[in-house]
């Protein structure tokens, strides 16, 4: 339980208050206001990961975002959460993590081997080996191998919430330069949002030693917390992490401060101006075994030892290329690491750097490298080359190494922001965006005063290049670069694609920067001239959860129910989802049965049907009818008031997109009705042709679907039945005849819209009334209408009665390139007078010829044999074999006691009565084509 | 996520629009050849830079209307061209 490489003092941590947690089974302990990264290395916990593809033992690297070996799976209490960055998370009572990786165990792993014979698994290896004899062979043992961490499962324990804000200025990041731009802006009045992704603001200010540095930083910094605590204007936000930067300041937040309590947030800002104060990333060296546990970062361990008052080892060699990181090192000297020796490949170092390091007596070697850490499962020591060229050993526990700070430009590149590549810098700083953003400090490219930062260029050890990593996440090597570019992958895109350095979780914080070096050496080039790949969002990693918020379950999308809905539910419907609808699909328990009795009772009685959600759109104005007439392809001007008229709808391709009847109210009057599945669909696309293409036709547009709910009453009784209703009107077919309308007030007082049409093939009315209404106006028919044997029917029984008398369902037995002409209303086009929507399409040559497929009816020759919708119809012998159409509608037929159906077949006009062969349900079934109505084919019934 | 103005409305998210795409030539009559027709169903000038699209607010006023985007950098044209004054609400 001891912490043996935690300092007896310095560090913002509370040891007053220890916490007990777990690695990997094991118990430990902590204190509060630690990371998890940092609670392990004061337990002097070396080894936390297996590398994705080697299975090499990984030590924690870095001390912030960029960590990429210490990915863990943790659980705070609300459930295992993989990838998580043990640099990012808080400490807290009772925290468990565990390895994702490491069979049996992270610190001996069988899958070491692929270590071993590493030769055989270079970049793109997978391309090359397993094309024999393929691919499927072996992706289930790779699947099983690859990936980082699992997916957890079972119930989510954490909530999840959604929020929007917007500000004038968004701060990203309170380090020193965030902290004072935020103050200037709130003084100056201006809304302010400041996002920072640690616990505790300040940045690099919280990296100050403990001496006269520490008091004025600290000082500084409440003083500044201080006075922004007192404006309104000022939200500061912890604990979030600015994922993502899109188009017109809009960015999104992954707010994690509540998780404690099990919330997360996820915020999306609407930013006037952003400022982006999000400071830079160390970069590593290339050397041999670079990834050993014990190479870390030189300002990370500085972080640790700082801020934590943790040693990450007894005692590091400082491997270095600039000046930045000589405080890193100094620093960690004096909080009790021992630096035993400073490794700089500048040739020269100031006069101050040389006396600060012989005051302490740290031996320096100018213009040398690191030639190859040594050490099998954690460093023991490392080979230097010196400029003399000698190479000799040091022994070491650990090694400290900076390659020099990047600028963490992320969100600016998200922005669309454009980067420049800084000679004197060594790396790529903002240039320019078109978005309101604006970069300071370290992001800038501003790490220390200018001539106070001095960087030698990015090179690879004199060493195997085959032993060198540059993305530690991936395990990409820089041998993988030297093939990538040997198989001509030189652009950077593709030597990011072919080796995989800097994609998915990381984002190469710690990678890109080097494999540029890398590719720019090997093709002779400024890394200027070979530039970045482009970051994606999310900066960092986001909960599934957060995305999703709470639209999960039930509140994925909205239900919709029908206004008789608790009246349906009385009867006993089974429903079924139609969009968003819950619609009756039939009534009872046995669903055969109960579709068979319904379309019974239809046929030989009367049925009572729920049509609310068929699409009713009013059409009104002095150019109503133009405009009618321009969109469907049925003549419009003849139809008298009080009639009722089917309608198609083609688009400008000529396909049918809609039908339905539409009636003429009065002159200038008209009410549409449309499929119910396209109501929406088709309100707003008509609005778009009157909008935009006719906005001179005078005429407005009212959808009234919600308005009135529907109650089709069919059957031969039908007129008994709705007779019953006082108030609706003499329903003689000489005075009401099919396919006329009629509207009033019944008795009640109720308006009514009547309209007498047919999808059923029997006499059939449409009664509109209020949807407040619709239960007891259903209740009232039903009780009525039992004295003439008036049942509820549902969708499936419906679909049976229009099947049997060959109606057309559009979207069902029409697809995309369906026209007028492939189902049998060629006739309607030829007599249209004008132009409408789709004739000019329909006039080409294509949209006519005969081989086009066509709408046919097809029954099964064994009467008994069931078809399926979309089975295809096959013609030819083998190996000539091809689908000349498919079925488009099939059910059983208890009227005619038979298998039926529709299908679309090529040139099916033409062949009526002959055999056709459907390959159904992996069998081929003998069928023959028929016209499609196999019911009161002069439909006497429905004009009764 | 775009921020668009509607000319009725305002500023709003993205969300709550539908594209329309690029503004095409007025629709052609019957006459027209079949490579003419089938220019004006398919091709698009997919423009680098500055182009005038149609919006509408579907999940708002329902409105449609005119403005130009940069594709490039999705700066929009502060005026909107589609020549409908921004009606006058009286509260």
């Amino acid at each position: 339980m001891r912490q043996l490489f935690r300092n007896t003092s310095g560090g913002r941590i509370n040891r007053e208050r220890p916490l007990t947690f777990s690695f990997n089974g094991r118990t430990l302990q902590g204190f509060d206001g630690d990371t998890l990264a940092s609670a392990l290395l004061a337990n002097g916990v070396r080894t936390v990961n297996r590398s994705f593809k080697y299975h090499r033992p990984r030590g924690i690297l870095a001390a912030g975002v960029e960590e990429c070996n210490a990915l863990l799976t943790v659980d705070s209490g609300n459930g295992r959460v993989p990838l998580v960055r043990a640099t990012m998370i808080r400490l807290c009572e009772g925290l468990s993590a565990a390895s994702p990786s490491g069979f049996p165990h992270v610190r001996f792993d069988c899958g070491r081997v692929f270590d071993a014979t590493r030769r055989l698994w270079p970049a793109g290896f997978y391309n090359k080996m397993f094309k024999w004899p393929n691919w499927h062979v072996f992706e289930g043992a790779v699947r099983r191998m690859a990936g980082l961490g699992r997916v957890p499962e079972g119930q989510d324990a954490m909530r999840y919430r959604h929020m929007n804000a917007h500000c004038d200025v968004l701060v990203v990041g309170a380090g020193y330069s965030g902290l004072k731009r935020a103050l200037e802006e709130a003084r100056s009045g201006q809304d302010v949002i400041v996002a920072e992704q640690d616990f505790e603001p300040g940045g690099s200010l919280l990296l100050e030693k403990q001496d006269s540095g520490k008091a004025a930083a600290d000082g500084w910094l409440h003083a500044v917390l201080d006075e922004l605590r007192t404006y309104p204007n000022v939200r500061l936000l912890l604990e979030a992490t600015v994922s993502g930067y899109y188009d017109h300041n809009v960015l999104t937040v992954h707010d994690r401060s509540a998780m404690s309590n099990g919330i997360e947030t996820f915020c999306k800002i609407r930013a006037g101006r952003v400022v982006l104060a999000t400071g830079a990333i160390e970069q590593p060296l290339l050397f041999g075994n670079n990834d050993l546990p014990g190479v870390m970062l030189a300002g990370a361990m500085r972080h640790y030892a700082v801020r934590f008052g943790v040693r990450c080892a007894d005692n590091t060699v400082g491997v270095v290329n600039n000046d930045l990181a000589w405080g890193s090192l100094l620093d960690l000297h004096d909080s009790g690491v021992d630096v035993v020796a400073i490794v700089d490949s500048r040739g020269e170092i100031s006069n101050r750097q040389a006396a600060a390091a012989d005051q302490r007596g740290i031996p320096v070697h100018t213009g040398s490298v690191a030639v190859r850490a040594r050490g099998s499962g954690a460093v023991t020591g490392l080979e230097i080359l010196d400029s003399r060229g000698k190479r000799f050993g040091i022994q070491c526990r650990s090694v400290a190494m900076s390659g020099g700070m990047n600028p963490t430009v992320h969100l600016y590149s998200q922005a669309g922001g454009k980067l420049r590549y800084d000679e004197a810098l060594a790396c790529f700083v903002p240039a320019h965006c078109t978005q309101a953003v604006e970069v300071i400090g370290a992001a800038a490219g501003a790490f220390a005063a200018p001539d106070d930062y001095r960087i030698a260029p990015r090179t690879s050890a004199p060493f195997r290049s085959n032993t060198q990593w540059v993305d530690f996440l991936h395990d990409v090597l820089v041998s993988d670069i030297e093939l990538a570019v040997r198989e001509n992958y030189v652009s950077v895109e593709h030597m990011k694609r072919y080796t995989t350095a800097g994609m998915a979780v990381d984002q190469g914080k710690t990678s890109n920067l080097n494999a540029l070096s890398v590719l720019a050496r090997l093709t002779g080039q400024d890394p200027g001239n070979v530039g970045t790949t482009t970051f994606r969002p999310n900066f960092m990693p986001v909960t599934m959860g957060a995305i999703a918020g709470n639209r999960q379950g039930g509140f994925y999308r909205p239900t919709r129910h029908l206004p008789a809905h608790q009246w349906h539910v009385s009867q006993g419907a089974a429903f079924d989802s139609f969009g968003l609808w819950k619609r009756p699909a039939y009534y009872g328990v046995d669903m055969q049965q109960s579709i068979r009795a319904e379309v019974t009772a239809v046929r030989h009685k009367a049925g009572l049907f729920d049509g609310s959600p068929l699409g009713k759109i009013e059409v009104s104005g002095p150019d109503a009818a133009e405009f009618l007439s321009r969109v469907y392809v049925n003549t419009v001007a003849t139809l008298k008031p009080g009639k009722v008229r089917y309608g198609l709808m083609l688009n400008e391709n000529g396909a049918i997109i809609d039908d339905g009847v539409f009636v003429r109210l009065a002159d200038d009057h008209f009410l549409l009705n449309t499929t119910s599945a396209s109501a929406e669909r088709i309100a707003a696309w008509l609005e778009q042709w009157h909008q935009c293409e006719w906005p001179e036709l005078e005429l407005i547009m009212t959808p009234v679907a919600e308005q009135w709910a529907v109650a089709t009453i069919a059957g031969p009784k039908a007129r008994d039945v709705l007779s019953t209703l006082a108030g609706v009107g003499d329903l003689g077919t000489d005075i009401l005849p099919h396919m006329s309308f009629r509207q009033g007030r019944l008795a009640s007082g109720l308006p009514f819209r009547l309209q007498r049409v047919s999808f059923t093939g029997e006499l059939s009315y449409e009664l509109s009334i209020p949807a407040g209404q619709a239960a007891s106006c259903f209740a009232q028919l039903l009780a009525e209408g039992k004295h003439w044997g008036l049942q509820p029917f549902g969708i499936e029984a419906l679909d049976v009665l229009r099947t049997e008398k060959g109606f057309l369902h559009v979207g069902g037995d029409t697809d995309g390139t369906t026209n007028p002409y492939d189902v049998g209303f060629g006739r309607i086009v030829d007599n249209k007078q004008g132009d409408f929507i789709g004739l000019r399409s329909l006039l080409r040559e294509n949209h006519q010829k005969a081989s086009r497929r066509q709408l046919v009816g097809i029954e099964t020759l064994d009467p008994e044999a069931p078809l399926e919708q979309g089975a295809h119809v096959i013609c030819g012998t083998n190996g000539q074999r091809r689908s000349e159409g498919f079925v488009t509608s099939a059910c059983y037929s208890p009227t005619v006691e038979r298998h039926i159906g529709m299908a679309l077949i090529e040139n099916g006009f033409a062949r009526q009565g002959e055999e056709v062969r459907i390959y159904n349900m992996g069998h081929i079934v003998r069928a023959r084509i028929k016209p499609p109505c196999v019911y009161d084919p002069k439909g006497e019934k429905m004009h009764a | 996520m775009l921020r668009i103005t509607c000319p009725y409305c305002g500023i709003r998210d993205e969300d709550e629009f539908r594209f329309g795409g690029e503004v095409r030539e007025p629709r052609p009559g019957l006459e027209v050849g079949d490579t003419a027709w089938a220019d004006y169903l398919f091709n698009r000038n997919n423009i680098k830079g500055l182009q005038r699209e149609r919006w509408c607010h579907a999940d708002g006023c329902g409105q449609w209307f005119e403005l130009n985007r940069n594709t490039l950098t999705h700066e929009f044209d502060p005026v909107h061209s589609n020549g409908i004054p921004r009606p006058e609400f009286k509260g």
